[in-house]
């Protein structure tokens, strides 16, 4: 195995709500190596956002990392202290987020914004140096005229030109990891398809290790070479792309992939997962899908799974994988 | 849905005919001059008892606008809207009101469309009262747990909150509250869009039980052309206020005519790596223009790879290319 560009370990963070501690990241553990993309797939409150966001150390009250570790290239991020922080975010990892309105300044030209990024990283730079950039990187997100571009204001743009100039920003300080958060949800699908076309070409180009956050399976097959599939802030499964989709082992995956529309199964009942999403604050004593797995065991109920691991390094947290739990396998009907 | 295929059109009742509908909204531009979007530009087609037609587009095709003029949301600026033969375009108020009840509408997102301050018996019961469907307040109970029974919510939570309920939940509400009045045509807009995608399947498994059992007719607007293929017999295809293809949804995945709904298909996000990561993308250049400043001739051209000068002089008749295949261009069948 190559060097690991991030490695996260056992991180855990909490928001402190008046209902009570809502534990939305709850013991995950990962690396990255340099150049993979790293597709991280799971429904809303599974935890996915806010692990990325701890990595930027966006977490803020009443939300508080707890517990592990984030390691990033050797140094250790949760350590950090404000200015390091700061010189760290954006020109080591930087972040594109779902709502590319929201997250531009309405009052700032284009260029305007695009510059704070570049002063950001190289501090003394000279009005024509910056002007020269910022027309290379809006080219190389695609944007035409650039020049007349960067006098213009977010709401000129429309929503694909928005999140071009967002992963334009996001650029401007050479990351070596891009965390993409639901970057194309918010867009039509051809547009869709234009960025996730330049997000490959982008990756090529720079080598740049991508951390591509959705709830689209067909995105992440698409893009990713490694794929975590979160529920209620743990990871259940994580394997290499191919090993997730051809030969899913936990069941919430399983039932993700068979609950897509097939086109083989036309005409036929869509089988769907049952039950609700999770109360995050009531997670259940044991595995957080057991109410509504098909598969749970008695042992599921009370006990956390240990993680089971397989062929290329193919994770799975989940008891049907454990010995000690198959050996007298009784399986609780689920009603 | 999706049943026997093939049969021929003549022997399809037609519930719904709609011929060249235009429907404008008046607005004014930047300037403060009269302009007018043109959301809804001369749309001819019908739709059969029972079946399922979808709709599909782009944000800002005319898809919605089109499904609300069909329920007479709004007042068509030219063109005629029939109902079971009848036409219904100019009809006010109390001419129009049983036709509400023959028809209604189930909303894209689950959590505005239901009174936050009104128990769900009282969401699903408004319209019972408006329709003076139910005989005495024992009826109308009794009628509500129905109701919920039938789309699979629990009796006992008629007297909570919408706050109470998940997504999910709440579209199922909203799916009692529409079926209620025992209509014959349903216009379902976008209506698993706002849901986890393990939730998904659930409701629309849901609608399709709904349809069989109360023989009811669909109209599916959906963005989400993998959702399109599993639900819908025919599907139409929406640009800047136009239906560009129409056709059976099988021969519309296997023989698109349309460039529009050729690119269209492979922006779809393929849920299986080894598809995903070799095929060929065909990336449209650009976006949607204003439909208030619509390209003249063919509205596609713009951001068509094989736009001619004809296009942009003509406008391309939408015509059945044989078995039902209508297509808007110029080259259909030579490209």
């Amino acid at each position: 195995m190559s060097k690991e560009l991030l490695k996260i370990n056992d991180l855990k963070v909490s928001f402190f709500t008046p209902a009570g501690e809502v534990k939305a990241v709850n013991g995950v553990s990962y690396t990255l190596e340099p150049g993979k993309v790293l597709g991280i797939v799971g429904e809303s409150g599974s935890g996915k956002s806010v692990s990325s966001y701890s990595i930027m150390g966006l977490i803020d009250k009443p939300g508080k990392m707890v517990g592990g570790s984030i390691t990033f290239d050797g140094k250790d991020v949760s350590a950090m202290k404000k200015a390091e922080r700061q010189n760290f975010s954006g020109n080591e990892v930087a972040m594109i987020f779902q709502d590319p309105m929201t997250c531009l300044n309405p009052v700032f030209t284009i260029g305007n914004q695009i510059a704070e990024s570049l002063y950001h990283k190289y501090g003394k730079i000279s009005k024509e140096e910056i002007k020269k950039r910022s027309i290379e990187l809006l080219s190389l997100v695609g944007i035409n005229e650039p020049e007349k571009r960067l006098s213009q204001y977010p709401h000129e743009f429309s929503g694909g030109m928005r999140q071009r100039a967002m992963i334009a920003m996001a650029l401007a300080g050479a990351p070596k990891l891009l965390i993409a958060d639901e970057p194309t949800t918010a867009l039509d699908v051809t547009i869709q398809a234009q960025i996730l076309e330049l997000l490959k070409d982008i990756q090529k180009k720079t080598g740049m290790a991508i951390v591509l956050i959705t709830h689209d399976l067909g995105i992440v097959a698409d893009m990713a070479d490694d794929v975590i599939v979160m529920y209620g802030g743990k990871i259940v499964e994580q394997g290499t792309v191919y090993s997730i989709f051809h030969n899913p082992c936990h069941p919430y995956t399983k039932g993700l992939i068979r609950s897509l529309p097939d086109l083989n199964r036309k005409g036929e009942k869509l089988v769907p997962i049952k039950g609700n999403p999770i109360d995050l604050l009531n997670l259940p004593k044991g595995c957080a899908f057991a109410p509504r797995c098909e598969n749970c065991l008695k042992v599921c109920i009370n006990h956390m799974p240990a993680e089971h691991v397989g062929e290329d390094g193919h994770r799975t947290a989940c008891w049907l994988y454990d010995r000690r739990a198959n050996n007298n396998a009784e399986v609780k009907k689920n009603g | 849905m999706a049943k026997e295929t093939g049969t021929s059109a003549e022997d399809k009742k037609v519930l719904i005919e709609v011929n060249n509908l235009k429907q404008y909204f008046n607005i004014r531009n930047n300037l403060g001059e009269k302009a007018s979007v043109k959301a809804v530009d001369d749309v001819t087609f019908n739709i059969y008892k029972g079946e399922t037609l979808g709709l599909v587009g782009e944000s800002g095709s005319g898809k919605t606008t089109l499904g609300r003029s069909i329920l007479r949301v709004y007042d068509p600026t030219s063109g005629q809207i029939k109902f079971s033969g009848v036409d219904i375009t100019k009809f006010q108020k109390g001419k129009l009101l049983p036709y509400r009840k023959k028809m209604q509408y189930i909303f894209q997102d689950p959590y505005a469309s239901l009174d936050p301050r009104m128990t769900v018996s009282d969401i699903v019961g408004e319209a019972l009262d408006i329709h003076k469907l139910a005989t005495s307040k024992k009826d109308r109970a009794d009628k509500i747990r129905e109701l919920l029974k039938l789309v699979g919510l629990n009796t006992e939570h008629s007297s909570r909150y919408p706050h109470e309920f998940s997504g999910g939940q709440r579209q199922r509400i909203g799916i009692a509250r529409a079926i209620a009045v025992e209509p014959e045509f349903i216009v379902c807009d976008e209506p698993v869009s706002a849901l986890d995608v393990s939730i998904r399947a659930q409701i629309i498994n849901t609608l399709e039980e709904m349809q069989e059992r109360l023989n009811l007719t669909y109209l599916f607007i959906s963005h989400d052309l993998g959702v399109v293929r599993h639900t819908c017999d025919r599907v139409g295809v929406m640009y800047l206020g136009h239906i560009v293809e129409l056709v059976e949804s099988e021969e519309l995945y296997r023989n698109p005519l349309h460039p529009y709904t050729q690119a269209l298909l492979t922006a779809i996000p393929e849920p299986d790596p080894e598809i995903a990561k070799k095929r060929n993308r065909i990336i449209l250049k650009g976006e949607i223009p204003s439909p208030v400043n619509p390209p003249s001739g063919c509205k596609f051209r713009t951001r068509c790879p094989y736009a001619k000068d004809i296009c942009a002089k003509q406008v391309p008749e939408f015509k059945d290319y044989g078995n039902g295949h209508y297509v808007a261009c110029h080259f259909t069948g030579k490209l």
